[in-house]
């Protein structure tokens, strides 16, 4: 009954039941109000165009003066992809028109209460175990209270003491171009918690709307511990974090969405001093680039500070990075200065039981863990392939799951990892596909391989085939039996050829001969051109030479 | 099973509902002003019986239509209402009475009625109703109608009961007078210069003048029982957990019980039976087996001469000591004695932290509330005074909306729970909780209920307490360690005091174990059908039914 109010509710929420709101214009909630800190300060500062499009991570430490030592801690939100909300029954569809998915419970109307959506759990646990943490097995919720027209209950439920998982840490490669390496950054805890609605603001300012479609959204925070050193780490991590969230399943990990939004936290100290600076909180990062862009900028604002002895300007606060429209300006901006500790009056959320979970459950969750990124990473590693490779393969869970079904039908991991990288990769590139779109299976592939290893087809040959699937689908044998491409592989057949090319072609042998060793292509051509439906490029210029030789 | 209720006898109670029933009622009171003078007249008075039953028996074998008898209700609502100011909402008679005339229709076709079927419920206005307007007595809600039912309302109607309207309320159930309603005062039908107690006075007062069956309340610290002690009524505060909260506005969340007001102990539970159990809309709402309360109910006339024979009943030394009424007290031991009557063995158990229920509960629900009040901001609905800034738009809205004594609860909870104080407040009041939980956990392993006042006094005269609220908050000393407790609590009339034109009921309250309302409510009825010395029906309705 209940149930049937609230999506019919949940359709035309304001037309309904007018009453239930003050104002109404298109379905979103109004208050009018000005915002506060209109004309927020704006510290300005001049980068060269060089130095922000394409500057190197090389270039970027070097900004850094040796004598100073920034650390760096982040925290993520990872919206999880229930499809439900956390605590109702409302779906969550990002772009969703305002105020569409919304209920009494999501919008903290009198009387309503909430209800946890046991998946929210299993995603914690799962995260918490990925990020080899300590599970709470008897853990609460909490009320994080303040006023802000997006946070309809006036609190915040999430959890404050006894968070579901902590003293975890994070495995991350960092790749070869940024100077390689492993590196492991703590985690200091995972709590789960609801995200707030939108506010919209006005081009004049004059009102702001509310979109709760967000509210009640379940989230994940996870707190590092301040283990990263500069903007690079800062953003491996967080990409790390991505890839966990996505192997796992328990979020999109779209930043562009803010389904992943990290705060980081950036503090600088003199090289020696025991003591942390004070740490300036950076908000507003919508990509790993920027991130790392805005960490490094933070660090040289404070170094500075610190260089001229002003460092009693940096302040606690937070500051919001803005790119802005010209790429020769990036700045950071004080969105608002933190006096004191806030105080949430953080206390038990009365409307829900205790959080308990058993051995067993976990158990069961830990078995249903897929290969995680840095498990993978290794095994990568140990079938040969290179760091830039592992890298490639295991960034993206289902170009990993298409490598491993590959290699799972006998083909070999370095092939298999060149034609993904090269020509699988450059085709997904244009076509602006991903791997599950495109029409290449992995037993295809690994058929391809086979038939090129097995010298049924040469590589040329293959790379057509590849080129001829990828577009329009079929299978390797049917190609190489339909289009007759089958080589010639008697070896007395092709000294025939060869040697009929190289009588034809006296002129071309003597420079060939005198030091000319581009002629391997023309000679090459010579023999394809002449025996097309027979000759393909088994005979590679290697073996042309040898046989000229 | 609720047939063996249907004695004659409750057939000729229920003449009681009537206008033309005049006589039977008047010429009760006319005998005396004072009840008490009725014990000199036991054989003529007749314990209460559920009117409940008598309605469904009356429908179903067509002695009344549905439509006469919500006319009948209707009349002495209207009659009574000038002077009680019970409700804050009644909903047009047509409205009513269409639901009457559907339900006549039913009848007539042979089609199966719901046990609640033409009872009239009157609802707390802190509890939602999504076709009348639900604004917890608060002038920030004003007008505001919520787009659902409470489930307990939603159970209420499927099974039948007509909701006949909003009752008053303390703001948000935040007081023990009514006084404390943005809109009006409530009277005491017993006196209508008294209050008639609170928070959910307009539930208590209106069953006790008849304009309605039985009612919803809510009991955070005492709201249902207090009142009902005050109205001469019995009021049934369940064990927490045992109802949905949902559709509730929560005052304290850990503490807040809806409960149920009726004539006679009978209803209470028949009412309790309607609303109970595991709502998926509540994650605090028990999954407990709720049984029929009423069947191991045994009439009257076939209760043996020590029906209660074995129960082990505990007075709470603390309950009958200083600064307790001593008409009140008198009341309390005269029903201890009446209990060993009925063959119980009574005996006085001290809970030593029973005092310290008092400021615990005042800590606990106020920081509770501090925060579930935080929701009345008006941006999405209610009241909003329009402002150029963000922190005005709330501080006026909420300095507008709300009340004195709403104010000084936020303000007490905020401040027990900043940082800094936390541990010396409210932490420290969560561990006398625990306290206060295990002694009467132990109280009940030594005995099967546990008898207290209901209230410290009878319904003080209106105006009394207002200004000096902690003497308010002292009257609820009886009640709050239940709350606190999680516990199950039945008050039911058990005497009176002297006051007002008629008297003024006191009422006994009864503690069982968690999710033992069975109990409670077989040993009340018996302890009712076998009070023969007391009619607690309020001279009002005689003048209303004249």
């Amino acid at each position: 009954m209940a149930s049937t109010i609230f999506r019919t509710f949940q359709v035309q929420p304001f037309l309904l039941y007018p009453t239930s709101l003050l104002k109404r214009r298109n379905g979103v909630l109004f208050f009018t109000t000005t915002q506060k800190n209109q004309n927020p300060q704006r510290q300005t500062k001049k980068v060269s165009a060089s130095a922000t499009a394409t500057s190197t991570q090389s270039k970027k430490l070097d900004k850094i003066p040796k004598n100073y030592e920034p650390i760096i801690g982040i925290e993520t939100h990872v919206q999880l992809s229930t499809l439900t909300k956390a605590f109702c029954s409302c779906p969550y569809n990002y772009g969703s028109y305002p105020n569409t998915t919304i209920c009494p419970i999501c919008m903290g109307l009198p009387g309503a209460l909430p209800v946890l959506n046991s998946k929210v759990i299993d995603f914690a646990v799962k995260l918490g175990l990925a990020l080899n943490c300590k599970l709470a097995f008897n853990s609460k919720f909490d009320r994080k209270q303040y006023f802000y027209p997006d946070l309809p209950k006036g609190y915040q439920i999430s959890q404050f003491d006894v968070p579901i998982a902590s003293g975890g840490y994070l495995d991350v490669d960092i790749p070869v171009e940024f100077g390689g390496g492993h590196k492991r950054f703590g985690i200091t805890r995972v709590h789960m918690e609801e995200d707030a609605g939108k506010l919209l603001h006005t081009e004049n300012g004059n009102y702001s709307q509310v979109d709760l479609n967000r509210a009640g959204v379940p989230l994940l925070e996870i707190v590092s511990e301040p283990d990263m050193r500069n903007g690079i780490e800062a953003s491996e991590y967080a990409a790390e974090l991505q890839r966990l969230v996505r192997y796992l399943g328990v979020s999109n990990g779209n930043m562009q969405e803010g389904s992943l939004r990290c705060d980081v936290n950036v503090s600088v100290r003199p090289i020696g001093q025991s003591k942390f600076g004070t740490k300036v909180e950076v908000k507003n990062l919508n990509s790993f680039a920027s991130m790392g862009r805005a960490i490094d900028f933070e660090i040289s604002r404070q170094v500075q500070l610190h260089s001229q002895g002003q460092e009693d300007q940096i302040v606690q606060e937070t500051r919001l990075w803005d790119e802005g429209t010209q790429a020769s300006t990036i700045i950071t901006i004080t969105m608002r200065k933190k006096e004191g500790l806030a105080d949430y009056r953080y206390f038990p959320e009365p409307d829900l039981p205790a959080v308990i979970i058993s051995q067993e459950y976990v158990d069961d969750i830990q078995s249903s863990l897929p290969e995680l990124p840095e498990i993978k990473r290794r095994r990568y590693e140990k079938m040969g392939l290179s760091m830039q490779d592992v890298l490639f393969l295991a960034n993206d869970k289902n170009i990993a799951d298409y490598f491993d079904a590959t290699i799972a039908k006998g083909a070999d991991a370095k092939l298999v990892a060149n034609w993904i990288m090269s020509d699988i990769a450059a085709f997904m590139k244009n076509e602006k596909l991903t791997i599950n779109e495109i029409k290449l299976v992995p037993e295809e592939l690994s058929e391809l391989i086979a038939s090129i290893k097995g010298g049924t087809i040469s590589s040329k040959i293959g790379k057509e085939i590849l080129f001829e699937i990828l577009a329009k689908g079929g299978t390797v044998k049917g190609l190489i039996e339909e289009k007759d491409l089958v080589q010639i592989v008697d070896p007395l057949e092709i000294e025939k050829i060869v040697d009929k090319v190289i009588a034809d072609n006296p002129k071309q042998l003597e420079q060939y001969r005198g030091g000319k060793t581009k002629l391997q292509g023309y000679f090459a051509g010579q023999l394809g051109r002449d025996n097309a439906t027979l000759l393909t490029w088994f005979i590679t210029s290697a073996d042309l030479f040898i046989m000229v030789v | 099973m609720l047939s063996t209720l249907q004695t004659p006898r409750s057939l000729s109670r229920f003449s009681l509902l009537l206008p033309s029933a005049a006589t039977t009622t008047s010429s009760h009171f006319s005998s005396s002003s004072l009840p008490h003078a009725s014990v000199s007249d036991q054989s003529s008075t007749v314990p209460p019986q559920s009117q409940i039953l008598s309605i469904r028996h009356s429908l179903l074998s067509r002695q009344v239509t549905a439509v006469d008898l919500a006319q009948s209700y209707l009349t002495r609502l209207r009659l009574t209402e000038p002077q009680l100011h019970s409700f804050l909402h009644v909903p047009d008679d047509s409205a009513v009475l269409a639901e009457a005339r559907e339900l006549d229709r039913r009848i007539d076709g042979g089609e199966e009625i719901g046990p609640l079927a033409g009872v009239f419920v009157a609802v707390k206005d802190n509890i939602c109703t999504a076709d009348m307007p639900s604004t917890g007595g608060s002038r920030i809600l004003q007008g505001y109608r919520p787009p659902f039912d409470a489930t307990a309302v939603k159970r209420v109607k499927e099974l039948g009961g007509i909701v006949v309207g909003k009752t008053n309320l303390d703001e948000f159930g935040m007081g023990s007078t009514t006084e404390g309603s943005a809109f009006q005062v409530t009277s005491n039908p017993w006196d209508v210069s008294r209050v008639p107690g609170g928070s959910s006075g307009g539930s208590a007062a209106a069953v006790s003048a008849r304009q309605c069956v039985v009612s919803l309340g809510s009991d955070t610290g005492g709201s249902v029982r207090q009142p009902a002690s005050f109205c001469g009524v019995v009021g049934l505060k369940p064990t927490y957990g045992r109802v949905s909260r949902f559709g509730l506005m929560a005052y304290a969340s850990s503490l807040d019980a809806i409960g149920c007001f009726g004539s006679s102990v009978a209803d209470a539970g028949i009412l309790l039976h309607a609303i109970a159990g595991h709502d998926k809309f509540d994650a605090t709402s028990s999954k407990q087996d709720v049984p029929n309360f009423l069947s191991h109910f045994v009439s009257e006339s076939s209760l043996g001469s020590k029906p209660l024979k074995g129960l082990r009943v505990g007075l709470i030394h603390e309950t009958i000591d200083d600064g307790v009424d001593s008409g009140v007290i008198s009341a309390i031991r005269e029903a201890a004695l009446h209990f060993e009557e009925l063959g119980c063995s009574v005996n006085e158990v001290s809970l030593p932290s029973f005092s310290l229920g008092l400021p615990a509960y005042y800590i606990l629900a106020s920081s509770e509330s501090s925060s579930n009040l935080s929701r009345y901001d008006g941006i999405r609905y209610g009241n909003q005074v329009f402002a150029d800034e963000l922190d005005s738009l709330y501080g006026n809205s909420r300095a507008q909306g709300f009340g004195s004594e709403v104010k000084m609860r936020i303000l007490m909870g905020t401040y027990a729970l900043s940082a800094g104080y936390y541990d010396a407040y409210y932490k420290r009041a969560q561990q006398v909780r625990t306290i206060i939980r295990n002694s009467f956990k132990e109280a009940l392993n030594q005995n099967d209920i546990l008898i207290s006042p209901a209230a410290p006094s009878a319904a003080y005269k209106i105006g009394e307490k207002k200004n000096d609220p902690l003497a308010m908050y002292a009257g609820d000393i009886m009640t709050v360690n239940v709350n606190l407790a999680g516990l199950p609590a039945l008050v039911l009339p058990c005497g009176f005091v002297d006051g007002g034109p008629a008297g003024l009921p006191v009422g006994l309250q009864m503690i069982g174990a968690a999710f033992d309302e069975g109990e409670l409510l077989r040993v009340g009825h018996v302890f009712e059908q076998t009070l023969k010395k007391f009619r607690f029906v309020p001279p009002i309705v005689a003048d209303s039914t004249a």
